[in-house]
């Protein structure tokens, strides 16, 4: 098993290239839901039914390549150990409902961690594509290219009229959630994320706070998707959303140029006090470290910091989840055990800059 | 107003306790309520979830109400989804449910999907041969409604020459089919 690459780094292989925008955008995903004619869902399909689905899968995608997706790794879920799923989680290859509602589920995950499709997930087949940085129209082609590449061999369950036809109402029409990543943090120190909000969901989009519970966005970090699947087409869905993120980018860039000029000497003492922190701490929690995570990522986008890199965001924020942890320490670790290797890892790689 | 039962938090709920025919007027605070069991809570609290199912019976309440009489409960063929049983889990058991519960779905995706009902978008490829013509042509046909109200006959007869190759090339994949 090969799974060991997609357990050790923290930050998968296309993250490493930059995409456009990637001062505030981190990255870009589709994900489509797609299920087989003829065949109860997930949910209510009996488990011979849905070990077939994987069995299918198996043998007509594990190992195969596709375009500049290389050998697809085929990993029947139940075969991890609960902190091989946790990582797989936080890394956002596979999504916390592949890991809890039956046995007979599985990912292909390609090699370079761009692609990956989950099998019997609320649907049969969830496909989820993504790219660096600011690019959803490449990457709805991209993903529609995957898509096509499976349909060659699967009847998908489609109607005329209704779409691609799909477990959850929420999701019927095109199956299709197109999101951003974003780091937002100084329309989060300004307040205007908070005015934007409402504006934004009333467009048909939703904004949410990724690592972090209920509305709070640990890191600053915010993930914009649509709500609507049905009766607009993938690509108006996502030049919608592009739109809508070029206005946010505009908006952060502003705030971040305003606090540089009207406060700069406070806003360099928040980025120098927090990477101070990350550099000397011996214990600290997560949401403290995505903060101060932030803020120097902040420094590093205007020039305030130098010789680090950018990657170091997304880098660190998988590096210092629970499951990463204990993956790294190979044993489960109390809360207060974790704060402390959190610190020291934090420590080792701002270190690897220098 | 103080509740009644702890005497410490302000009292938000208030229920009224026929017991006997005898009526009793309870003013109590949330804490209070759910630890005395007047209103019961499940764990995990309000999820986009509940909100949805929600969505579906407010939405089709009215329609179940004229339609109860004549209508045994709708249930799919090929998985045994209910229709009360979606509405409560806010998920379908197969591609068929979509048939079985067409004539109800048009309220629900409305709610969902902004007033949409019909998917415009991606269609299968291999599958979609004809759809994809039919899609064209369905195009066709409002462009030549348009073009007629404008009253560009020339370019009106353009696209209604484009509608008939298209209804003829349709018709030989249609009998293809069948053959």
């Amino acid at each position: 098993m090969t799974l060991e690459h997609f357990m050790n780094d923290a930050i998968s292989p296309w993250m490493r290239e930059e995409g456009p925008d990637s001062d505030i955008v981190l990255s870009s995903r589709i994900r489509l839901a797609r299920n087989i004619a003829n065949i109860p869902y997930p949910i209510l399909a009996a488990e011979e039914k849905l070990a077939d689905v994987q069995r299918f899968f198996q043998k007509e995608y594990a190992n195969k390549s596709f375009d500049q997706y290389q050998a697809f790794e085929f990993i029947p879920i139940h075969d991890l150990s609960s902190i091989e799923k946790r990582v797989l989680v936080e890394k956002h290859l596979i999504s916390p409902h592949l890991t809890k509602h039956t046995k007979e589920s599985a990912a292909l995950i390609s090699e370079n961690e761009q692609v990956s499709i989950m099998v019997n997930e609320e649907d049969h087949l969830r496909i989820q594509l993504y790219l660096p940085g600011l690019q959803l129209r490449q990457t709805l082609d991209k993903a529609f290219e995957v898509d096509d590449w499976l349909e060659e061999k699967v009847d998908y369950a489609f109607d005329e009229i209704r779409g691609y036809l799909t477990t959850c109402p929420t999701n019927v029409g095109t199956g299709m959630r197109a999101s951003v990543m974003m780091h937002l943090p100084a329309l989060v120190m300004t307040r205007q994320i908070n005015r934007m909000m409402p504006a934004i969901n009333q467009l048909g989009l939703v904004v949410r706070g990724i690592y972090g519970e209920g509305s709070e966005a640990l890191g600053n970090i915010f993930q914009i998707s649509n709500q609507i699947t049905l009766g607009k087409s993938e690509v108006d869905i996502v030049e919608d959303l592009e739109s809508v993120v070029n206005q946010l980018i505009e908006h952060e860039r502003n705030a971040r140029n305003m606090i540089k000029e009207e406060s700069s000497t406070a806003l360099e003492d928040r980025i120098y006090r927090s990477y101070g922190v990350l550099a000397y701490s011996r214990i600290i929690e997560s949401k403290e470290a995505s903060n101060c995570i932030s803020n120097v990522r902040l420094g590093i986008d205007l020039g305030i910091i130098k010789n680090t890199s950018r990657n170091i965001l997304n880098e660190l924020l998988v590096l210092i989840q629970p499951g990463f942890l204990q993956h790294y320490a190979k044993k489960t670790l109390t809360p207060k055990e974790r704060d402390v290797l959190r610190a020291s890892l934090i420590r080792e790689r701002l270190q690897l800059e220098k | 107003m103080e509740c009644e039962e702890c005497h410490e938090r302000p009292a938000t709920l208030h229920f009224t306790q026929v017991i006997n025919g005898k009526k009793t007027e309870i003013r109590v605070c949330e804490v209070c309520a759910k630890e005395k069991g007047y209103i019961n809570y499940p764990e995990e609290g309000y999820s986009l979830h509940n909100l949805l199912t929600g969505l579906f019976n407010f939405d089709t309440s009215k329609m179940e109400n004229h339609t109860f009489q004549q209508v045994k409960e709708l249930q799919c063929t090929q998985c045994g989804m209910t229709f009360s049983k979606f509405k409560q889990v806010g998920k379908f058991g197969c591609a068929h449910c979509y048939e079985t519960f067409s004539e109800k779905l048009d309220p629900i995706f409305r709610r969902v999907h902004a007033g949409n009902t019909k998917h415009s978008g991606k269609i299968p490829k291999r599958a979609g041969d004809d759809l994809q013509m039919k899609r064209r042509l369905q195009n066709f046909k409002e462009e030549l409604q348009h073009l007629i109200e404008k009253e560009a006959f020339e370019e009106a007869a353009e696209v209604r020459d484009k509608i008939k190759a298209l209804e003829k090339r349709l018709n030989h994949l249609e009998e293809g089919d069948n053959a």
